[in-house]
């Protein structure tokens, strides 16, 4: 299988220079072909493991503001806040 | 009187005796980390709350307190992975260049209450990407028994702080070999405890199927030392098994006479260096001095390990790496260095639409056949002996290509796939004094028996009393 690497950048929310495109393009497609021996392996019926804990239904504290950041706490790293809030881009241009 | 590749439990006895002071000793260290780091580069931040740290314990009050607090005044360091609540955490990446976290990681504030004085944050590769050492975006770690050579990674910081003596021990993560790798090319102690003994809270994440906490000492006494300290559910990990406590130093100086040591064939092959070999067979022959039987055993799934675990490790770190978009802290994406780029795609591609059931399902599968190898042969066998790494340290820019350094993972990952718990003793070195190093595994929460295990081996061969010359 090769990678689309434009496809996947795009995807993965990177910005690729193109000599970036290039070289990644060559070394993910290697590793792809790597990754692929496990295709010598009859895994039908085998349960897939997905942790190795064995533990389930474990649940959290109820009473969340125990353990709850102030809110100059969570705002804390960046600088970039106004009125206690994240100060972000707009998302939806609304004049178009 | 020299202090340098002193242990917790010498500067501990040192403290009993009342040879010297906290302070003396916080002196000493970052006088030493002041000499020696700037050629080293372990520490990426140095805690400028040490000294003052260290004054505290020494008033007659706090000295009240060496009793009930077993890291009583023991220097530390961190991997910069792990938060610090007020001290600046990088993951060793310029993303979080700046980013002072606002609380700190379980197994720092268990350390820090235990009485153990942090001097500052260690270099590691960006995000714990890494074999060599090499991915850090703060420059290399040296090591120090050839400047030429890398320190192994990706805890690259911790290994060399205790190898060169900057700190006693030091914390570390273990996700595919990141602790027992530069271990074993430092000539230190390092464990990787089963998957679910340590918090991970407030540790960056990076695949948290395999994450694993542990640390680096100079010998296996001041390992089981540590994880007294670390081990237990803290409520904010839910992988962390809520388990009776146990005491880790128990066992230590019983002797090994009669337990059953496998040596899986699949690891010992022609792709060992001559020699790891020689260390190893030599290392073999010291155990059946010591009175265990050593037995070959098979793991016929082992030449699977490589190919699984970068199908899960990057579809994972894929995911945990997708929430630093630099808005609510750190830099935006364009930070991220070429080997988190590439994770980060290679992970995308495993886990996107389509490819899921032939790459990321295929691979759970595989790993539930890697897992069934290591029960299967526990019911032969106490505990596994292997080597760390199929070659000793390698120079700086020798693996150039991704896949050839992955593959130096080999004999690391199938532990991690399998949740299993595994330390890195010193078994001599190579011809060039180049440290080589030999992990003990066993099934889970066998950390009691491992530690048995090391220290036997260590009080027979005592590697660990050679140090690095350093200027």
């Amino acid at each position: 299988m090769k990678i689309d690497v434009k496809k996947i950048a795009k995807l993965s929310k990177l910005t690729l220079t193109a000599s970036e495109e290039k070289e990644f393009g060559g070394q993910l497609n290697n590793i792809v072909e790597y990754i692929e021996k496990l295709n010598a392996i009859d895994t039908k019926g085998i349960e897939p493991t997905a942790q190795v804990t064995g533990l389930k239904n474990v649940t959290r504290n109820d009473n969340y503001t125990d353990d709850m950041l102030t809110q100059e706490q969570a705002l804390s790293g960046d600088k970039n806040v106004h009125n206690g809030l994240f100060v972000v881009d707009k998302l939806v241009d609304t004049n178009k | 009187m020299d202090i340098t590749n002193f242990t917790i439990s010498d500067i501990l006895n040192g403290y009993k005796e009342k040879k010297f002071s906290v302070g003396e000793i916080i002196k000493f260290y970052l006088e030493r980390i002041d000499k020696l780091n700037p050629e080293l580069n372990a520490f990426v931040t140095i805690d400028e709350n040490a000294i003052k740290n260290a004054k505290d314990l020494d008033n007659s009050l706090a000295r009240k307190r060496f009793n009930s607090q077993p890291l009583f005044g023991i220097p530390l360091g961190i991997k910069d992975m792990f938060l610090t609540k007020d001290v600046r955490t990088t993951a060793g990446s310029k993303v979080l260049e700046n980013y002072i976290p606002p609380y700190s990681a379980t197994a720092v504030t268990k350390l820090i209450d235990a009485g153990a004085i942090s001097l500052g944050k260690l270099n590691c590769d960006a995000w714990a990407h890494g074999s060599s050492g090499e991915n850090s975006d703060f420059g290399n770690t040296l090591n120090p028994w050839n400047k030429d050579y890398v320190p192994g990674g990706s805890s690259s910081g911790s290994a060399v702080s205790v190898a060169a003596s900057l700190v006693p021990f030091a914390t570390g993560t273990d996700t595919g070999g990141s602790i027992r790798l530069p271990a074993s090319f430092t000539n230190t102690v390092g464990l990787k405890p089963t998957y679910g003994l340590v918090s991970r809270y407030g540790v960056i994440a990076m695949a948290s199927s395999l994450d694993s906490i542990g640390h680096f000492t100079k010998t296996v006494e001041d390992s089981a030392t540590i994880l007294n300290v670390t081990a237990g559910a803290d409520g904010y990990d839910s992988t962390v098994a809520k388990r009776e406590k146990e005491n880790y130093l128990k066992d230590l100086n019983k002797d090994i006479k009669g337990l059953k040591i496998g040596v899986p064939k699949e690891y010992v092959t022609n792709a060992l260096d001559k020699d790891t070999k020689q260390v190893f067979e030599k290392s073999i022959k010291t155990l059946g001095d010591l009175g265990a039987e050593v037995i070959e055993v098979s793991l016929p799934n082992t030449d699977y390990a490589i190919a699984t675990y970068y199908i899960i490790q990057p579809s994972e770190v894929s995911s945990n790496l997708a929430r630093y978009d630099g808005i609510r802290f750190g830099n935006d994406r364009s930070y991220f260095g070429k080997e988190a780029k590439r994770r980060i795609m290679l992970g995308t591609f495993t886990l996107s639409s389509g490819y899921y059931d032939a790459y990321y399902k295929k691979a759970m599968q595989v790993r539930t056949l890697i897992i069934k190898d290591f029960t299967d042969v526990f019911s032969k066998v106490d505990a596994l002996v292997a080597p760390v790494s199929p070659t000793p340290a390698w120079k700086f820019g020798s693996k150039n290509d991704p896949l050839q350094m992955y593959l130096s993972d080999a004999l690391t990952v199938p532990v991690n796939l399998a949740g299993i718990p595994a330390i890195s003793v010193p078994a001599g070195f190579s011809e060039n004094k180049l440290p080589i190093g030999i992990q003990f595994i066993g099934p889970h929460f066998s950390e009691k028996l491992l530690f048995q295990i090391g220290s036997s081996f260590e009080k027979k061969t005592e590697h660990y009393k050679q140090t690095p010359l350093l200027r």
